[in-house]
């Protein structure tokens, strides 16, 4: 095992991986921006170095001072947390060149997994279901007609290069294709620096899950169960939940020999997801979404009912150790549910930096926090607006939810905007309660349609 | 009626979408602010001539901030 390990990232998923970290006797190097100096994981690593200015490609997103920092510390290996340098394949390569280990998968499978239509072919040649699409990238208005047409409406168009739900449109019709196309290709131009897009069939009625996968040192596959993801606000997600209450025994099944494939075709090492949409007017029919080639932020839920360390297992994966975990071995327990608590308004979800003034968390059997914020900090708009995880585990989901409605009831974050309210009215909806629900259940709550300043979100 | 358009949060100022001078319809975007990785438009709520424009591409504005005023 590794002596020490950098983390690339900041905030909660800084401070979680620290944890970890420390347990295992590594010591624990962050970095960190101006901006956040004052935050909890800064304190608690056991070195920490400034990289740079607030804005995130000065910083975070510098390959060069993160190489450096590194170098002067002597760490040996670096985890990079989500988001950020995480699903760069240049980096990951940077880092093994350096000599440190990368805690993360083989670059080749970052960059197959990167671009969405290689992703989706070689999805299709290994035998994981594919929605109906493009088979190559899309970049003229004709040619997005002419797919579109032999897909059928409605259509989804998407970046290829992009991720995360950015930049995502859906055309209902011909009529409204070309307004759409032209929006996806200048976001894709501007977000992802490539102008291609992806048509796909647009799923009205589904829901979203996702499969945890751990690629052993061995080469072995496996799967660790499923989240199901499809509680979102403009195509990100606010709360998830294992095992999915939508999913039948028979689909779910197959779902997790499907992402065992999934990264066994581009030689998959360390941990990942595999998101899928689950057709809801088609029983047994899901599709490959995409390929999140690192940590996933909503992992503590899988932690919860397997009582691993993903973490941990990142750590040994990398240190080409074997990480004790058979397949057969791995039995869910209970129920566990994430809550996203961001700093955003519960109505409008519009994003609202600003000083803590009161930070309590709750506490209670089942209860995990991730918090990346304390009190007295103050919340920047640099960066994403998660402020932390409320993760809650119960033997069954009606106990589950119990302990997620009066822990997120018990928190109280004063200062920035908080979403917390949100969550007391979706634990009264109904189909929210009965596990019934789709992707269009927080749409649902919020009816009217689109509100005046319709945020979007970029990254 | 002069309409101020003030900022609703922190942010930074990432287009400007029109000039002083210009006539703008009930809806219409005026700025779009980036703030906590998300752009946010930020719209006319009544038509006609934008009399003032206070900020530009790149500036850090604070929540209250007056962005344009229309007349």
């Amino acid at each position: 095992m590794f002596e020490s390990v950098l983390i690339a990232n900041r905030g909660e998923i800084a401070r979680r991986v620290i944890r970890t970290a420390q347990r295992l006797g590594l010591a624990a190097i962050a970095v960190y921006s101006e901006a956040d100096a004052d935050l909890p994981y800064v304190a608690e690593a056991d070195e920490a170095v400034l990289i740079g200015p607030a804005a995130p490609a000065q910083s975070y997103l510098n390959v060069a001072a993160v190489l450096e920092a590194a170098r002067t510390t002597g760490a040996q290996a670096v985890h990079p947390g989500y988001g950020f340098l995480s699903e760069n394949a240049d980096f990951a390569a940077a880092v093994s060149s350096a000599g440190l280990g990368w805690v993360g998968p083989p670059p080749a499978a970052i960059e197959q997994m990167g671009d969405k239509i290689n992703a989706r072919n070689l999805m299709a040649a290994a035998g994981v279901p594919v929605a109906p699409g493009s088979a190559a990238p899309v970049v003229d208005a004709d040619t997005a007609r002419a797919e579109a047409a032999g897909i059928g409406y409605p259509v989804m168009v998407k970046a290829a290069a992009g991720g995360g739900g950015i930049g995502m449109g859906v055309a209902g019709s011909a009529a409204e294709l070309d307004g759409v196309f032209a929006t996806a290709r200048s976001r894709a131009e501007r977000f992802f620096a490539s102008p291609a897009v992806l048509l796909e069939r647009f799923v009205g009625h589904a829901r979203h899950v996702e499969v945890q996968i751990l690629g052993l040192a061995n080469g072995e596959v496996i799967a660790l169960g499923e989240r199901d993801c499809s509680v979102q606000r403009r195509h990100q997600k606010v709360v998830e939940e294992t095992p999915s209450p939508g999913l039948p025994e028979q689909t779910r099944a197959s779902m997790l020999s499907a992402a065992v494939r999934a990264g066994a075709a581009v030689g998959y090492r360390n941990a990942g997801t595999v998101e899928f949409l689950v057709d809801l007017d088609r029983p047994g029919e899901f599709y490959f979404l995409e390929m999140n080639t690192r940590l996933q932020v909503e992992h503590p839920i899988t932690e919860l009912v397997t009582g691993l360390d993903l973490v941990e297992a990142q750590l040994r994966i990398a240190a080409g150790e074997p990480v004790g975990i058979h397949p057969a071995m791995v039995r869910p327990r209970g129920h566990a549910i994430e809550l996203r608590v961001y700093a955003e308004d519960p109505k409008r979800f519009l994003p609202g930096p600003g000083r803590i003034t009161v930070w309590r968390e709750p506490a209670g059997p089942g209860v995990r926090i991730d918090a990346g914020y304390a009190e007295g900090n103050t919340v920047t708009p640099f960066y994403d607006p998660l402020l932390a995880k409320l993760c809650v585990w119960g033997p069954d989901r009606a106990s589950a939810l119990d302990r997620a409605r009066t822990a997120a009831a018990a928190f109280a974050i004063e200062g920035p905007k908080c979403n917390l309210p949100f969550f007391a009215e979706l634990f009264e909806d109904d189909q929210f309660r009965a596990g019934t629900y789709d992707l269009g259940l927080v749409d649902r709550l919020r009816p009217g349609g689109r509100p005046r300043n319709q945020a979007l979100d970029v990254v | 009626m002069a309409e101020e358009i003030r900022a609703e949060m922190v942010a930074n100022v990432w287009k400007v979408v029109v000039s002083e001078g210009d006539e703008v319809e009930d809806g219409d975007t005026l700025v779009i602010l980036e703030s906590m990785k998300m752009e946010i438009p930020v719209l006319a709520e009544t038509s006609g001539r934008v009399t003032s424009l206070e900020v530009a591409e790149g500036d850090v504005i604070q929540e209250g901030d007056l962005i344009a005023v229309i007349d």
